[in-house]
């Protein structure tokens, strides 16, 4: 147990340390520029922490955390999902032109519209653990692939004599009544608008990774695939079969992403004011947070923050893009202190067993000695 | 010759008298001491600790020049250690060592390659990639106005390979050579570098006998040159075959230098392990005529249309360790792959009982009862960076005591991992270890409790001595002997003859995927049974060569 609590403790050690790295590095480009570092970090801390940019930050780590949850759950299992931005842009273009269609008792119809969501995702997603199974095709270029065939493929779904309706300068799908959309709930008073009420659909995604990776059977066997592709299928998993499940599973997660924001925010779908590149971050932060649900919680907020507070800094003459430099490095330095780590802990562990083994047998090394 | 995967053939077996193989160290005097005037290396009391451990202790060994020297120990004994020592990878805590006459301290593997030492790893450093000779040039590249000089480079490889007939060709790509190839060419590389004192790490250990027979002749031809050569080996008739001395290393120390000649592979082997070896024997049979596992014209093709297992039918009855020999590579873990549902095969029927399983998934046959003991653990037995608990899960993760339902029984699974470290004595501080973290004897114990775990009926171990020490070694056959007489049928496979003639109520032979001889096991000897692995022919013809 003192053993986890150690491992653990490292690992947020390691994450601070690349923060403050990451954030040395971006106070040096800065000072090159000639501004001041302290400056820079107080505009976007009090901008940062005001009601309304707090209301973003929370929103926009909502949606985060559901991509790199989708991303997390294939990366458990050594696979790359790159593809989950065109899952979601897929799937958000699906559910968002059928729930502006098709009409479904209140309730009813948000789950209906989810569900829709979910099985885009999963479907798009589909292709590329058919062709990984079947073919053997690498998933990371087939999600790749399919991210940009999806872009093409919404942009003719959206034509008028399909999905796209008409609105000002915009095509967008046909808008889904009231009766299909979902709430904000007041979490932040005098912000001036609502917090995602599909906020507690991420945390439900959140707790339902965690059990099922962790207190499953199939979680196990997709944490034994994860690490060992061989040991696994000796010890009876179907490889091709989690294979392809993980996939779409990413994919059905993948689907819900865009669902926030297109049954609390936007009520349709338009392929040039809808989020983009979500995919992409979540990639990121699924690093950051070490594939674990709460370090993904923690990973998203501080992604937010940083997206959001930044936008002051424009105001003040500094390039708000300063923070893609702190967020690209953040998740370098991340990746480079995990993997210390891990083998940090395996050494230390190595010695701790050579340790314990060889103090109670008394001196294994006195005997044989000659003279 | 016998060929090189045998491990341990213990030429002493069955001694007319049980004290005759036992050399005690009062008998002869320690050739290492004195006569270090034309010394290559000398090594004087080296001692390496780690934190917690002392991995070498008040070594002495003294290398002449243009010899042999071969240096021996189990598994853990302190040899990697040592020669890291020697090669600048660990600087000793107390202790000198000497190079031709001349003290040295190395605090990097570079001041050793100055002092003309030269390792070759067991795991080969090349890239697929490159070419002989970039790969040879890679890091001490010969240049001419600053571009490669593969001119003088390829003139260079030449030379040494012409003087010690290594045969190498400088252009061939790495990727396209064999593993012996390959081990040359890493000779070659450490010549290349002005290494008059090699240092070669288990170099026997992926090579096929042939390989080992080149090698040897290759060794003997650097030794011709005036070449030191230092052999770090556990296979013991192939160091009695090309060692001009060897020394015995045993937890952590040096035990003593011995000539070949003197010693028998046995008396060699207690040296190693400084006690009496177990011996691998059945008591009376346990056979039934109840068949347990049943194999049919069973039939593997490789991807290519090549037979890897071509018509194999066997019966393994209740109570019954069916023994398989074979030269390694010749479809025993096909064989092996096929029964556990790994690999499929092309035609023919496994019977478990009287259930045919032949598509069955892996994980319908492991649940059927059949239990497995993987040739690679690390590849195959273990999740080597999670805790020991979810080890013991693998391959049994939808049986209880492990999970219940769909659901992980984390308190279960930690009992019955608890269990097993006690009943089969896996040393481990706690069930919360990674399996990483344990010796490969542990492991392997580990892997044999939970493959025992629950009832199997049937169990296929693949080498499951393989690389442990002997204490372990003897527990495992202890558990093989406990669950014959309680029924269980056994395939067990190894490259250890002495284990298979000893452990095995039936012993059939498989030469190129087909079985092609059953010998009786009370009677065969080693010798027989590998010449009739390598097809010289059958002992049934009493056909000894």
């Amino acid at each position: 147990m003192t053993e986890r609590l150690n491992r653990l403790l490292l690992n947020v050690i390691a994450a601070l340390l690349a923060a403050i790295f990451a954030a040395a590095i971006t106070s040096v480009i800065l000072l090159i520029r000639g501004d001041s570092p302290t400056l820079v970090i107080s505009q976007m801390w009090d901008y940062g922490t005001q009601r309304s940019t707090e209301l973003t930050i929370v929103n926009g780590a909502t949606v985060y955390y559901l991509s790199a949850v989708a991303v997390a759950i294939g990366f458990r299992m050594n696979l790359f999902n790159i593809g989950v931005d065109g899952q979601y842009r897929f799937a958000a273009m699906l559910a968002g032109a059928f729930g502006g269609s098709v009409a479904l008792p209140n309730g009813l119809r948000q789950v209906a519209i989810i569900l829709v969501a979910m099985l885009a995702g999963a479907a798009w997603a589909g292709l590329v653990a058919v062709l990984k199974v079947a073919r053997g095709v690498s998933e990371v270029i087939s999600t790749i692939m399919l991210n940009f065939i999806a872009t093409s493929l919404i942009a003719y779904c959206m034509r008028p004599s399909i999905f796209g309706v008409r609105a000002g300068n915009d095509v967008t799908t046909k808008p889904i009544p009231k009766s299909g959309q979902v709430g904000g709930l007041d979490l932040i008073p005098k912000s001036g608008g609502k917090v995602y009420g599909l906020i507690l659909l991420a945390v439900a995604v959140g707790v339902a990774f965690h059990v099922v990776v962790n207190n499953t059977r199939f979680g196990f066997d997709l944490r034994a695939t994860g690490r060992s592709a061989s040991a696994a299928q000796s010890s009876g998993v179907n490889v091709k079969k989690m294979t392809a499940v993980t996939l779409v599973l990413s994919g059905a997660i993948a689907g819900l992403v865009g669902m926030p924001a297109l049954l609390g925010d936007s009520h349709s779908y338009s392929s040039i004011t809808f989020q983009t590149g979500l995919g992409f971050t979540g990639i990121a932060i699924a690093l950051l947070g070490r594939n674990h649900p709460v370090g993904i919680a923690f990973a998203a907020v501080l992604w937010s923050f940083l997206d959001n507070s930044a936008n002051i800094l424009d105001l003040n003459n500094i390039p708000k893009e300063i923070v893609q430099i702190t967020q690209g490095v953040v998740v370098l330095s991340v990746v480079v202190a995990y993997e210390l780590v891990r083998r940090v802990a395996l050494v230390r562990q190595q010695r701790a067993v050579g340790r314990a083994l060889s103090t109670p047998t008394g001196t294994p090394v006195a005997e044989g000695a000659p003279a | 010759m016998l060929p090189g995967q045998v491990v341990l053939s213990r030429s002493c077996r069955s001694p007319p008298h049980p004290g005759a193989c036992a050399i005690h160290a009062a008998d002869q005097p320690d050739l290492a001491e004195p006569a270090a005037a034309d010394a290559a290396v000398e090594l004087r009391g080296i001692t390496k600790r780690f934190p917690g451990v002392v991995a070498n202790h008040d070594i002495d060994i003294v290398v002449q020049r243009g010899h042999v020297h071969a240096i021996v120990g189990e598994n853990g004994a302190g040899k990697s250690t040592l020669m890291n020592i020697l090669y600048g990878m660990h600087k000793p805590d107390e202790g000198t060592i000497t190079v031709n006459g001349k003290q040295a301290v190395f605090s990097s593997p570079s001041d050793a390659i100055a002092a003309g030492i030269g390792m070759v790893h067991q795991h080969f450093m090349l890239a697929d990639n490159l070419t002989v000779l970039e790969n040879i040039v890679l890091g001490s590249e010969p240049s001419r106005r600053g571009v490669l000089d593969s001119r003088a480079a390829r003139a260079k490889i030449r030379e040494i390979s012409d003087s010690y007939g290594l045969d190498i060709e400088p252009n061939e790509l790495v990727e396209n050579l064999g593993v012996g190839d390959r081990q040359r060419v890493e000779i070659c590389k450490v010549l290349y570098r002005g290494a008059q004192i090699l240092i070669l790490d288990e170099p026997t250990a992926v090579l096929v006998p042939h390989e080992v027979d080149e090698l040897f002749a290759n060794l003997r031809g650097l030794k011709a040159e005036g070449l030191t050569v230092l052999f770090i080996s556990h296979k013991l008739d192939e160091v009695l075959s090309v060692a001009d001395e060897i020394t015995v290393i045993r937890r952590g120390t040096t035990v003593r230098t011995v000539h070949p000649a003197e010693v028998t592979a046995r008396q060699l082997a207690e040296l190693m392990v400084g006690s009496e070896l177990p011996v691998p024997e059945l008591r009376e049979s346990t056979v039934t005529d109840v068949a347990e596992l049943t194999v049919e014209h069973l039939t593997v093709r490789s991807p290519d249309g090549r037979p890897l297992i071509d018509d194999v039918s066997f019966v393994i009855h209740k109570g019954e360790i069916v023994g398989l020999a074979g030269v390694e590579g010749n479809g025993q873990a096909e064989l092996v792959e096929a029964i556990m549902g790994i690999r499929p095969a092309e035609s023919g029927h496994v019977l478990l009982g009287d259930r045919d399983v032949s598509r069955w998934h892996t994980r319908d046959r492991r649940e059927g009862g059949i239990a497995y003991i993987p040739e690679d653990r690390h590849r195959h037995g273990l999740l080597l960076e999670a805790p020991l608990w979810e080890n013991r899960m693998l391959g049994h993760q939808t049986e209880r005591p492990n999970t219940r339902g769909p659901w992980i029984d984390r308190g279960g699974a930690k009992r019955d991992t608890r269990r097993i470290v006690e009943e089969f004595d896996v040393r481990t501080p706690g069930i919360d270890v990674t399996a990483a973290s344990l010796s490969g004897g542990n492991q392997q114990k580990l892997i044999v409790g939970r493959e025992m775990s629950g009832t199997p009926t049937v169990l296929i171990a693949s080498h499951p001595t393989r690389g442990v020490d002997v204490g372990a070694q003897a527990a495992i056959w202890d558990h093989l002997r406990h669950a014959r007489a309680a029924g269980l049928a056994v395939l067990l496979i190894s490259a250890d003859l002495d284990e298979l003639i000893g452990m095995s109520d039936t012993l059939k032979v498989i030469l190129r995927g087909r079985l092609v001889e059953e010998v009786d096991p009370h009677t065969v000897t080693p010798e027989q049974l590998g010449s009739a692995m390598t097809g010289a022919g059958p002992v049934a013809a009493g056909g000894v060569s």
